[in-house]
């Protein structure tokens, strides 16, 4: 392309051109993960990445350096990583030493609690880019932690949306033994409930892990449950959900944690812009966008927000205006999210997708709320009993 | 007294000059289909289909009315069509993923957004030379440039900024921040206005060009559409300066701003996803692209009255009209 030493005869032009010279603001963000405990998952075709989450806060502080470029900020990422069930004191530790007044989570709901329990975690503002645990955003929330990955209430209530707009009123409940299974069914249910959908059948998959040879003569048996419209499976760690779809007993459709799934981002989003959002990243990580790295993007790109909107690199003034009413991020939805202040989770559309394809972007049309449709989604304020918030 | 019959004669001879005088071609790149459709704005008949290169988005005549410059944004390239052949006599190199572009009023030096290499790059359209680059914000989208050709300026959407490149040195000499992904900016006839939408910040910015600050920022209600669903993003002024077009995205209408007092007065029903527009040269009508219904809405501008509505291409994006 002739267009390349051109552009760096520029770059180098530009860096010669003399602007005011305005105090350079720096603002420094840490983003800090735990060693995931290794699941297998057993559609191994797509292997968990190693930078699941920091690609995407990667990618948002190179956008929020060419916009900080034009107002004399410079964004910092630190990048700490801490074994499987560090202490609190361990982990804040290290955050003091970053040196950063903001930090992206994506840590289990557990090294939450014992990081929040530290005095000293007061000081930051902290976002949840990893942890799905609706007890943080119903009953356990903090006024200076904020969700930008949904919830599982907000990923079910997603999907029961659209299954009520195709009238699949009748679910049939799987879910997995482990603990994260049991909460997303849960969530499940809690959205059932919401959203007029009917659970007609459940049942527990306790046929041992490794499905791979054996789904073809269990599925068909073990869904024989009488007539329903979609098999909603919840198994997070995708033990077997892969292995139910075409098997069924019944030739239903499968919803859930496998199948149709919703959730704050697919490698699929195109549009709004979503196409540029997907090709920057797959330049920088050569892989597609996945939900947690889209959260942590959504993390570092609202510090950079606030902090063009207001000028300034304050810790306590880019918190406030984050959490405030004029707060507004484009993140390639088609609507602004901002952050519920009765909780802090984002709030955003959801996307309902197949593995390949979007389906459709929840809330679902009709689903009305006196305040903004979006907040049909998750824990609304009542529903929240947050102490501090 | 002359033969009843002449006059007659002549009174049709005028009419017909008229229509022709009025006739143009009202070109629209269908952004899914790689085609653009061709218009006859009298009888309001797509008349041609020609093929066109990847993705074609943002499109602008030529100043001699000649040719056609197309984004091929798919293609990284810009074509030059040949409007009386409708052939495609040359690309010009634009960098890439072209997706909007502006021409300098001499018609000399083509403006350039790049969406995603954060550049705007510059073009002689004569030699067909990049003649330079310039760095911008997150997704360089807008471009436009002033009546008096002193400004470029672009809108960078993830930056929400308004760059301002002299147009001398070539150089980004200030921003100004504007709302949530701003799509579009387009000056006043008379230079003085920048107007500037923000298509998720669902608001339409007017910047004042001598200071490059904010004054003004509109925004829109529709009765029974959501707020968010109000999309702002192309932007027609008249040149009497009475009147402001904006088509609103996904809230289906075109809003119609009294460029004076900045009050939006009518939200006209077009197709939709409705996003750019171009006036004819007479300014009578005006024509918007409706991505998702596959049409361009043609409007009386006025009676302020939607005329009617003409099937074309998949995803119509980007409109030009013959003589404006």
């Amino acid at each position: 392309m002739p267009a390349l030493p051109v552009r760096l005869a520029f770059c180098l032009a530009a860096g010669l051109l003399a602007l005011p010279a305005a105090a350079q603001t720096t603002i420094r963000l840490t983003y800090l993960e735990e060693a995931r405990v290794a699941t297998n998952p057993l559609a191994n075709i797509e292997p968990v990445p190693d930078d699941l989450g920091r690609a995407g806060a990667e990618l948002a502080i190179s956008d929020n350096n060419t916009t900080g470029k034009f107002l004399q900020q410079r964004f910092e990422l630190a990048r700490i990583a801490v074994p499987t069930g560090a202490s609190g004191a361990d982990m804040l530790a290290k955050v003091q030493k970053s040196g950063a007044g903001f930090v992206v989570l994506n840590v289990s709901a557990g090294a939450i609690d014992r990081l929040m329990a530290q005095p000293a975690a007061g000081r930051y503002l902290w976002f949840n880019a990893g942890a799905p645990d609706d007890r943080l955003r119903q009953n356990q929330c903090r006024a200076n932690l904020l969700h930008t990955l949904p919830g599982r209430a907000m990923q079910a209530d997603a999907l029961a949306q659209y299954l009520a707009t195709r009238r699949w009123n009748k679910w049939f409940l799987v879910s997995g033994p482990r603990p994260e299974d049991q909460l997303y069914a849960a969530a499940v249910r809690r959205a059932a409930k919401r959203f007029g959908g009917r659970i007609v059948g459940e049942k527990v998959w306790k046929y041992g892990h490794d499905a791979r040879r054996t789904a073809q003569g269990e599925v068909p048996v073990f869904t024989q449950v009488g007539d329903y419209d979609v098999l909603i499976v919840a198994d997070e760690s995708g033990d077997f959900g892969d292995y139910l779809s075409y098997r069924t007993w019944l030739p239903r459709p499968v919803a859930g944690t496998q199948g149709l799934v919703a959730g704050g981002w697919h490698a699929a989003a195109e549009q709004w812009g979503a196409v540029q959002l997907q090709n920057r990243f797959r330049q920088q990580s050569h892989r597609p966008m996945q939900p947690v790295d889209y959260a942590a993007w959504a993390a570092v790109r609202s510090v950079g927000e606030a902090a063009s909107r207001t000028a300034s690199g304050e810790t306590a003034k880019l918190s406030a205006y984050i959490r405030g009413p004029e707060f507004q991020l484009a993140g390639f939805k088609g609507r602004t999210l901002s952050y519920r202040p009765w909780n802090g989770e984002l709030r955003q559309p959801m996307m309902v997708a197949q593995p390949r394809s979007l389906v459709s972007l929840s809330p679902q049309d009709g689903f009305l709320h006196p305040r903004t449709d979006l907040d049909t989604l998750g824990f609304d304020a009542p529903e929240v009993k947050c102490p501090g918030h | 007294m002359p033969h009843p019959l002449s006059r007659l004669a002549a009174l049709l001879l005028a009419s017909f000059a008229a229509s022709q005088a009025m006739a143009a071609n009202v070109y629209v790149s269908n952004e899914k289909d790689h085609t653009l459709s061709v218009i006859d704005s009298s009888t309001l008949q797509v008349v041609k289909t020609l093929k066109v290169g990847k993705r074609p988005r943002g499109i602008t005549l030529s100043k001699d009315g000649k040719s056609l410059f197309i984004c091929a944004s798919d293609d990284n390239t810009v074509q030059v069509m040949d409007l009386a052949s409708g052939k495609i006599t040359h690309n010009l190199p634009s960098g890439e993923d072209p997706e909007q572009f502006a021409l300098a009023p001499d018609g000399k030096s083509l403006y350039i957004a790049n969406e995603n290499s954060n550049v705007v790059t510059i073009i002689d359209v004569a030699s067909r030379r990049v003649t330079g680059q310039v760095d911008v914000g997150v997704e360089p989208e807008g471009m436009a440039v002033s009546p008096d050709g002193r400004w470029a300026v672009n809108t960078s959407e993830t930056t929400n900024m308004v760059h301002w490149i002299d147009t001398a040195t070539r150089k980004l000499v200030d921003s100004t921040l504007v709302d949530q992904r701003p799509r579009y900016a387009r000056f006043s006839a008379d230079g003085k206005l920048l107007w500037v939408s923000a298509e998720v910040g669902g608001t339409v910015s007017v910047i004042d060009v001598a200071s490059r600050k904010r004054i003004k920022t509109i925004s829109f209600a529709i009765t029974g559409i959501p707020k968010d669903r109000i999309q702002p993003v192309g932007i027609r002024l008249t040149r009497d300066g009475r009147y402001a077009f904006v088509p609103l995205g996904p809230a289906n209408h075109v809003a119609v701003i009294d460029a004076k007092t900045f009050q939006p007065v009518k939200y006209l029903l077009v197709g939709r996803r409705v996003w750019h527009a171009e006036l004819s040269a007479d300014e009578k009508q005006l024509w918007v692209t409706n991505g998702i219904s596959n049409d361009v809405s043609v409007i009386d501008t006025a009676a302020l009255k939607v005329l009617k509505s003409i099937p074309v291409g998949r995803y119509p994006w980007g409109v030009a009209v013959s003589g404006s």
